[in-house]
């Protein structure tokens, strides 16, 4: 058992219950040492197996898991120096939360004054003084929560592993619980690898989100990319905040192509380095909401370097700092533009107004 | 933190008080007539023969008492009149406390078994059941019979042992299903991940969490096999238990005895009884003890 780093490598990982269907299906991946890495997707993509075969849980089919560089495959949990929360806790009922976090300690047959400090200092710092002698039952969510987090870190594992650690709170705590997480993986300075389907949940905790589906990858990357250049229509829409519009490429022109698509006449798209647009080939783009400003149409028209579609407001929501307007446009079930509270006030619409969602040419990002 | 429940139980404990008996539905009495009848028709013979068995050396049968005196207690034990009580009151303890050890180590093991599918679990099952439903006189005559045909001597630490356990194990077992389904399987991948072998698991986790069940299965098992008559009798062999002993007496035995008899088996029940909720109230006390503590 080396004292390894927490840097984890999964290479060509899949794993299958049966034998034909793969709940893991290829999956390349490296998290650097000390990274809070959010696993995000729908039940059933194959994210919470992920985390169970880091954690010893379950062996992969087939590929490789290295954590600090050895090949993990196979070893149990403890030799893995890896530590596991559980959706439910786990929390054992019948032991009080200072034997909880002790239990580790005790099974590796650890002296008892010894084992006292280590827990004292370890229920210190997860501030459950009070609550030593209370048993799992007498605890709210979050003081449970608190308690699992305690009993995996006192291991000083490399590597923590928490699935779905906050589904099980109320709105409110999960946003508080969400900050103590962020909190805690500074602190102990070892890898975090979370997994969630609440995508707001991951962009705020994450250093890097991995977006997933269907046993996939189908992007891996620092939160606010993920967030503002999602690499496909699904990553975009699974995240949120975009609107994507499909449609076939017409002219091109050095640094501007037009799109067209069956619902919306050419828009502008930008040209970027890295991709060779070639006419009538499909294209989706993403625009995000808050980079879309409603105008009315015979105003003072489309301002250069900005390109429009015309749609009818179907539904306007307040949101408190903006006003969420759904509009009917570009063929998709959903054109949302976030317009500022302030700036909407100013001119509001109602629901059936014609309106041009307009947005600069370059905030459209093309999707594979 | 304390206050507001405190507050609550407080409320609670007001309305209780201000609630009159006028308030209760005419079904409350329907109800409460109808389980004081039970309770006379359980407990009323029963008390009448543990009165009876305080008679003086001239007691009868029947009402009334002719003094008191704990003559026939002594002429039980003493086995002029009687035969072999005190010996088959230790055969039937012997055998009770084999029984329930055996039914709550294999009802335990069995329910572990069975939370996964295995290849022929099903067949088990029904064959499990098929023991608890077949008649036991029956299944004791056949266990006789299998005994002497293959020339082996009956007796009640053999033949009767296992014709008791095929009662009492389905039942256990039975019982171990409904204990099972509290226990979480993340319980033990969460000991494994912190470092449990397979036996600290068991030791640590399972069984602490799983003991009033396992208490509740115990005394299943003692008390059946305690009063089990049926498949005992083809099968004890020479020397009776406790309940072939009572039934004996009651064939041959008109006196006053066969009553200390049965106030002596019904004390030795209740002290059973009573040793294992006590030891459930125990095991909640200590909980309970330490939420007191940590406030």
């Amino acid at each position: 058992m080396s004292t390894g780093k927490g840097d984890i490598e999964l290479a060509g990982v899949a794993k299958s219950y049966d034998g034909s269907t793969y709940a893991v299906d290829g999956i390349n991946l490296k998290i650097p040492d000390g990274a809070y890495c959010c696993l995000l997707g729908p039940s059933g993509c194959g994210k919470s197996t992920i985390l169970r075969m880091i954690a010893g849980h379950e062996d992969p089919t087939v590929g490789e898991i290295l954590i600090g560089g050895e090949d993990v495959v196979g070893l149990d949990p403890v030799e893995r120096r890896t530590a596991m929360m559980f959706q439910s806790y786990a929390l054992f009922p019948h032991l009080s939360v200072r034997d909880n976090i002790a239990f580790a300690l005790r099974v590796r047959g650890m002296a008892k004054g010894a084992r006292d400090d280590k827990v004292d200092a370890m229920i210190e710092k997860v501030q459950l003084g009070e609550f030593a002698n209370r048993l799992p039952a007498q605890l709210s969510g979050g003081q449970q929560q608190r308690v699992a987090l305690a009993r995996a870190a006192i291991t000083e594992p490399r590597v923590l592993l928490l699935d779905e650690p906050l589904s099980a709170l109320d709105e409110h705590l999960r946003i508080k619980m969400r900050a103590e997480l962020s909190r805690m993986q500074r602190d102990l300075g070892i890898t975090f690898i979370h997994v969630t389907h609440t995508q707001m949940e991951a962009i705020a905790l994450a250093d890097m989100v991995v977006v997933m589906d269907k046993g996939q990858i189908r992007q891996a990357a620092p939160a606010p990319e993920v967030y503002a250049r999602p690499r496909d229509r699904y990553v975009a829409e699974f995240i949120g905040g975009q609107n994507v519009l499909s449609g076939t490429i017409g002219q091109v022109n050095g640094v501007r192509a037009t799109l067209a698509g069956a619902r919306f006449s050419a828009i502008n798209i930008p040209i970027v380095q890295s991709r060779r647009l070639e006419s009538g080939q499909m294209l989706d783009i993403a625009v995000r909401r808050d980079d879309i400003d409603l105008l009315r149409p015979g105003g003072a028209g489309v301002p250069e370097g900005s390109t429009a579609i015309e749609g009818s407001v179907i539904g306007v929501e307040y949101q408190g700092n903006f006003v969420k307007v759904m509009l009917e446009a570009g063929g998709e079930d959903e054109f949302v533009a976030y317009v500022p509270e302030r700036r909407f006030f100013e001119d509001a619409l109602s629901i059936g107004d014609r309106v041009l969602a307009v947005w600069q040419i370059d905030h459209a990002h093309l999707l594979a | 933190m304390t206050a507001p429940i405190s507050a609550r139980t407080g409320t609670t404990m007001m309305r209780r008080k201000v609630r009159k008996s006028s308030d209760r539905p005419w079904t409350f009495y329907v109800l409460a007539s109808f389980f004081a009848l039970y309770v006379i028709a359980l407990y009323g013979p029963m008390i009448s023969i543990y009165i009876l068995s305080f008679q003086d050396v001239q007691g009868g049968l029947v009402f009334p008492m002719r003094g008191v005196s704990l003559y026939w207690f002594n002429e039980l034990i003493m086995q002029t009149r009687a035969g072999d009580v005190s010996g088959a009151f230790s055969r039937s303890m012997y055998l009770a406390v084999s029984v329930t050890v055996i039914t709550v180590v294999v009802s335990f093991m069995a329910g572990m078994a069975f939370r996964r599918r295995f290849r022929g679990d099903t067949i088990v099952f029904y064959l499990m059941i098929a023991s608890l439903v077949a008649p036991g006189l029956v299944l004791g005559i056949g266990i006789g019979l299998g005994f002497n045909m293959l020339g082996i001597e009956t007796s009640w630490y053999t033949s009767a042992l296992g014709a008791q356990l095929s009662w009492t194990l389905p039942f256990g077992i039975l019982v171990m299903f409904a204990v099972m389904s509290r226990l979480n399987n993340d319980w033990e991948e969460a000991a494994r991940d912190l470092g449990a072998s397979r036996a600290q698991t068991i030791i640590l986790v399972i069984l602490p969490i799983l003991a009033p069940g396992l208490i509740a299965v115990a005394l299943f098992g003692f008390t059946l096999s305690y009063d089990e008559f049926a498949r005992t009798l083809q099968t004890a062999g020479p020397l009776n238990t406790l309940p072939l002993e009572i039934w004996s007496m009651t064939l041959n035995v008109t006196s006053p005895s066969l009553y200390a008899l049965g106030t002596v088996s019904t004390v030795v029940s209740f002290i059973i009884i009573g040793v294992s909720l006590g030891s459930i109230v125990m095991l909640q006390r200590r909980s309970a003890a330490r939420l007191n503590n940590a406030k």
